[in-house]
C-alpha cells in the first residue's frame, strides 16, 4: 500500500426520505480516514455525523441513500457495491459500535455468542483469517482488556444481565472481535453517567491504540471527541464546517460555529442566596413497592433561586421531584411549602397547591398530548387554575409565547410542527401559565442540542428574574448546573451527599462521591483523559 | 422457587378463577334463555301440576344459587348431569347422561382441529416468515393478497368452493365427513379432508400475517441494524435475530386460532355433516337442553383458558428477562 489511506470519501450525497419526498441529508462532503487514525465527527443532531459514519461502512439505513459520489475502500467502491459484497466486509473488515448498548444487543442472545458471531462468521468466509484460533478464549481476552468484571464467565449472561457501562464494553470487544480494520462508533457513550462514561472512554482508547484500528467517532460532545480522536471534523446540516488535528481544533477554531459548539459550557450564574425558605424536604423517605430509593433526604430551596439536585442515574433525584409534586407519597417525613407542610398524596391536594408548584419534563415530545394545539396546551393551565376563557385566555397565551421568545404564529401548530428547542418553550409556558412559585425542571435541557440548551437556560434565568420563580432543578449535567444554580444538591443511592452554595461545592476538598463526579466530567483538553487516568481516581473509575 | 415458575403458576391459579367466574356467567345466562323446558316437552295442554312435578323431577324448582353449585361441584368431578332430552311426556325416559353425549363429539372436533393445527400452523408460520423475508417482493405480495381474499371469503363459501373443486369436478375427497366411532384412521382422515382445508385456508392467513408483522416490527430495531452491520444475512437476520424475540405475539394468534378450530367451527361442521361439538350445542339450544349447553359452553371457556395459558407461558419461556433474571 503506497498511502496509508483506508478508507476515502469523495463528494458523498446522502438523502433520506420524509413526508412523501427525498430530502438532501449529506451535501457533498469528503472524508479520508488513514489506518490507524482515528476521526471524531461532530455536530449537533440532524448534522448527519451518524448517516455519514453509516456511510463509511456503504450503509444507508432504511428510508435513506446514497446519491453520489465514491466511497473507497481497498479498491472497492462501497457506494456501488452490492450488499451482498458489502457483507464480506462487514463484521470482519469494518465493525460498528451503536449509541445505546441495552437496544443494540439481542435480547434472546448471551454476550458471548453475540461477540464472536461476527468473526466466526469471518472465519467461514472469503478473507483471510487473522490467525485467531479460539474465538472463545479471544473473546474472554478482550473482555478482560476492556477491564470488565469476570471476563470468563460474564460472556454467558444476557444484555439484561449486566450495566450499560458494561454493555458498552462488551460491545467494543464484540468490534474488536474479527480484528476489523475500521470501527465505526456512533455516539458510544451518549447514553451513560459521566462516572461511568470515563471508564468506558478510557477503556475505548486504549484497545484501539492496542490493535491500531481506525476508527470514526460520532458524539457531539466535543469534550468526549477530543479524548478520544486525531482529527475533527465538524458538520452542520450536512455539510463540512471544518477539519483539523484535535489539538489545532481546540486551540484556535476557524468557524464561528465550531466555537459556539462549546459556547454552553461558559454561561456561569452568580450565585445568590436568600434566608426566605419556600420549599423543604424533612427527613424524606420513599419506596417503589419494597425498594427503597431515598433514605432520610433533607433539602431547602431558597425563593426565587435555583437549586440543582445532581447525581447519576438510579441516585433518585427524579423520586425526590415525584414526592414534592405529590405523585409518590413518601414512606416517612414530609414537605413544607410556603411554611405550611403540603398534603402527601396528590389526591389530596388543593388546586392552589398544585398551581404553585409546576413542573416541566425531559422529553418535551411525550409531554404534551399530540393532537392538542399550541393554544390548547398552554391555554388549559389557564382555564384551569385562572377561570380564563375567550378573548382574555388567548390574549393570555399569545403574552406567554412572548415571554418564551415565540409568537402567535405558533397558536394553531401541533407539537409535531415544532422543533425540540421550541417544544421544551411551549412546556415552560405551559408551567407558566400556571403562574407558579416554583417549577421543577426535570432534565430539561438533556435531550436538546448545545446551542439550543443554552437558549432554553437563558430563557430560565430572564424568567426568574422577571417573575421571581424557584427552580428546582435536576440534572447530571455539570456544565448545566453552572450555568443556572445557586445552590446545589448532590445526590448519591438516594441519599443527600451534600448541600450547598455552588462555589462551595464545586472547589475542593468535596466528598468522595462529589469528587468522582467532578472528575469525571470531560474537559475541554485533549491531554485531561490521559491525565486523569494517572491519578489515584483512575483506580476507583475502573471498578 | 424460580421466578418463572411462580409466574406460571400465578397464570394457572388466574386460569382456574377466570373459568369459575365463566362459569358463573354460563350458569346465569343459560337460565336466562327464554322458554320453559317443561313447557316445552309436555306442551300447551300440560296442567299446571303436571310440568310442575316434571321441573321438581329435573331439578329446576330449586333456587338457582343453589343448582349453580349442585352444577359446578359435580362438573368439577366430571358429572355433567343427565340430558334433558330423550325425556317425554309420557313418562318413558331414555335420556343419557351429558357426558356420553358431548365426549365422542369433542373428540371428533379435536380430532378434526388436530389435524387442522398439525397442517396449518407450520404453514403459517413458514409463509409468515418468509413473507418477511422477502418483504415487499411479488412473492409477498401475492401471499398477502391470496390469505387476505380467504379471511374476507365467509367460511360456508369457502366449504362449497372446495367441495365444488375437488369433489365434484375432480372427485378427490368425499364432500360429507360424516364418520362414525367405527370409522377407521385412514378413511376418516380421508373424510375430513375437506372440512380440514376449509380450516386451514380460514386460520393459516390470521396466523402468517402475525407472524410476518411481529418479525417485520422487530427488523426497525437497533440490535437488527447491528446484525446487519455484523454481516449477517437475511435469513440469518430473520431466523436467529428476530424470530427469537417474536415468539409471544405468534404464540397468542396461534393460541387463539387453534381455540377458534375448537369453538368456532359449526359452520363447516354443517357444511360438511361433521359431527362435532359445535353442532350439538347448537342443538342442545333450541331443544333448551340446558345441561348439554352448559357443558359445552363450559369446555369451550376451559378451551381459550388453557390455550391462552399455553400462549402466556411461552411469551414468558421465550423473554430471557424473566428466564433469566439479574
Amino acid at each position: 500500500m503506497t498511502d496509508d489511506v483506508l478508507i476515502d470519501m469523495q463528494n458523498i450525497h446522502i438523502e433520506g426520505f420524509s413526508d412523501e419526498e427525498w430530502h438532501p441529508i449529506i451535501k457533498g462532503v469528503n472524508l479520508k480516514l488513514k489506518r490507524g487514525q482515528v476521526m471524531g465527527l461532530i455536530g449537533e443532531s440532524g448534522a448527519g455525523k451518524s448517516t455519514l459514519g453509516l456511510a463509511a461502512m456503504g450503509f444507508a439505513r432504511s428510508g435513506c441513500r446514497i446519491t453520489e459520489g465514491r466511497i473507497l475502500f481497498d479498491g472497492m467502491d462501497l457506494a456501488k457495491a452490492s450488499t451482498k459484497e458489502k457483507r464480506t466486509l462487514w463484521g470482519s473488515r469494518m465493525t460498528y459500535v451503536a449509541q445505546s448498548a441495552a437496544a443494540a444487543f439481542n435480547p434472546a442472545h448471551r454476550l458471548l455468542e453475540q461477540t464472536i458471531e461476527s468473526a466466526e462468521r469471518a472465519a467461514a468466509g472469503p478473507n483471510e483469517s487473522n490467525g485467531i484460533t479460539d474465538l472463545t478464549q479471544d473473546a474472554v481476552e478482550l473482555y478482560d482488556a476492556l477491564k470488565l468484571p469476570n471476563p470468563d464467565s460474564i460472556g454467558d449472561r444476557y444484555p439484561h444481565q449486566v450495566s450499560g457501562g458494561q454493555l458498552q464494553r462488551v460491545m467494543t470487544a464484540m468490534a474488536m472481535s474479527p480484528r476489523p480494520d475500521l470501527i465505526v462508533f456512533d455516539e458510544p457513550t451518549t447514553a451513560l453517567d459521566v462516572t461511568t462514561q470515563v471508564g468506558v472512554l478510557a477503556a475505548m482508547r486504549e484497545i484501539v491504540d492496542k490493535y491500531n484500528t481506525a476508527a470514526i467517532y460520532i458524539t457531539h460532545d466535543l469534550a468526549v471527541v477530543a479524548q478520544m480522536a486525531d482529527v475533527i471534523k465538524v458538520l452542520r446540516h450536512g455539510e463540512e464546517v471544518e477539519e483539523a488535528e484535535t489539538r489545532e481544533m481546540l486551540a484556535s477554531p476557524k468557524e464561528a460555529y465550531t466555537r459556539s459548539l462549546w459556547s454552553v459550557r461558559s454561561l456561569e450564574k452568580q450565585e445568590e442566596t436568600n434566608d426566605d425558605e419556600i420549599l423543604r424536604i424533612e427527613n424524606v423517605d420513599a419506596a417503589y413497592g419494597k425498594l427503597k430509593v431515598l433514605h432520610d433526604v433533607s433539602i431547602s430551596v431558597p425563593r426565587g433561586k435555583t437549586v440543582a439536585v445532581v447525581g447519576e442515574s438510579g441516585s433518585g433525584k427524579s423520586t425526590a421531584a415525584r414526592v414534592i409534586t405529590g405523585l409518590l407519597p413518601p414512606s416517612a417525613g414530609q414537605v413544607v411549602f410556603n411554611g405550611q407542610p403540603l398534603p402527601a398524596a396528590l389526591a389530596n391536594r388543593n388546586p392552589e397547591h398544585l398551581q404553585k408548584i409546576q413542573m416541566i419534563y425531559q422529553m418535551a415530545d411525550t409531554a404534551m398530548n399530540p393532537r392538542q394545539t399550541v393554544e390548547e396546551i398552554i391555554g388549559r393551565p389557564l382555564e384551569f387554575y385562572l377561570g380564563l376563557d375567550g378573548a382574555a385566555k388567548e390574549r393570555r397565551v399569545i403574552e406567554l409565547l412572548e415571554m418564551i421568545e415565540l409568537d402567535e404564529s405558533f397558536l394553531d401548530r401541533f407539537p409535531s410542527e415544532l422543533s425540540g428547542g421550541q417544544k421544551q418553550r411551549v412546556c415552560i409556558a405551559r408551567a407558566l401559565a400556571a403562574e407558579p412559585e416554583m417549577i421543577i425542571c426535570d432534565e430539561v435541557t438533556s435531550a436538546l442540542d448545545q446551542i439550543v440548551q443554552e437558549g432554553i437556560l437563558q430563557l430560565l434565568l430572564k424568567l426568574q428574574r422577571e417573575f421571581n420563580i424557584t427552580y428546582l432543578f435536576i440534572t447530571h449535567d455539570i456544565a448545566t448546573v453552572k450555568a443556572i444554580s445557586d445552590q446545589i444538591v448532590v445526590m448519591c443511592e438516594g441519599k443527600v451527599v451534600e448541600q450547598g452554595m455552588k462555589s462551595e461545592i464545586l472547589t475542593p476538598p468535596h466528598p468522595e462521591y462529589t469528587e468522582l463526579l467532578l472528575a469525571s466530567v470531560p474537559e475541554m483538553d485533549p491531554d485531561w483523559l490521559t491525565n486523569l487516568l494517572k491519578t489515584n481516581a483512575v483506580a476507583d473509575l475502573q471498578k | 422457587m424460580h421466578p418463572v415458575l411462580s409466574t406460571v403458576l400465578k397464570r394457572v391459579g388466574l386460569g382456574i378463577v377466570t373459568l369459575v367466574i365463566v362459569s358463573a356467567i354460563i350458569f346465569s345466562s343459560v337460565s336466562l334463555l327464554p322458554g320453559d323446558f317443561g313447557e316445552s316437552v309436555l306442551g300447551q295442554a300440560a296442567t299446571e301440576d303436571t310440568v310442575a312435578a316434571f321441573r321438581k323431577e329435573l331439578g329446576l324448582d330449586e333456587p338457582a344459587i343453589t343448582r349453580y353449585f349442585n352444577w359446578l361441584g359435580a362438573a368439577v368431578k366430571g358429572d355433567f348431569g343427565t340430558s334433558f332430552s330423550g325425556r317425554s311426556a309420557s313418562g318413558v325416559d331414555r335420556s343419557r347422561s351429558v357426558a356420553s353425549l358431548v365426549g365422542p363429539r369433542l373428540y371428533n372436533t379435536l380430532f378434526l382441529a388436530g389435524v387442522t393445527a398439525i397442517v396449518a400452523v407450520p404453514l403459517a408460520l413458514i409463509l409468515g416468515l418468509t413473507a418477511a423475508l422477502y418483504r415487499n417482493s411479488f412473492y409477498d405480495r401475492s401471499i398477502n393478497a391470496v390469505t387476505l381474499t380467504t379471511i374476507a371469503t365467509p367460511e360456508f363459501f369457502v366449504a362449497y368452493i372446495l367441495i365444488l373443486l375437488l369433489s365434484s369436478l375432480w372427485p378427490v375427497f368425499p364432500s360429507l365427513a360424516n364418520i362414525s366411532e367405527a370409522t377407521p384412521l385412514l378413511e376418516r382422515l380421508n373424510k375430513i379432508a375437506l372440512p380440514a382445508l376449509t380450516l386451514t385456508l380460514v386460520i393459516v392467513a390470521h396466523m402468517m400475517r402475525m407472524t410476518r408483522a411481529a418479525i417485520i416490527n422487530l427488523l426497525s430495531s437497533p440490535y437488527i441494524e447491528m446484525a446487519q452491520l455484523k454481516g449477517a444475512t437475511r435469513s440469518e437476520i430473520i431466523l436467529k435475530h428476530a424470530l427469537p424475540n417474536a415468539w409471544a405475539p405468534i404464540a397468542t394468534v396461534v393460541a387463539f386460532n387453534l381455540a377458534f378450530l375448537v369453538v368456532g367451527v359449526v359452520v363447516v361442521e354443517v357444511v360438511f355433516v361433521y359431527p362435532g361439538i359445535g353442532q350439538l350445542m347448537v342443538d342442545a339450544v333450541t331443544t333448551r337442553d340446558i345441561p348439554v349447553v352448559q357443558a359445552c359452553a363450559l369446555i369451550f371457556a376451559a378451551t381459550y383458558i388453557v390455550l391462552n395459558l399455553i400462549a402466556d407461558v411461552i411469551g414468558i419461556v421465550s423473554n430471557p428477562r424473566l428466564l433469566h433474571p439479574r
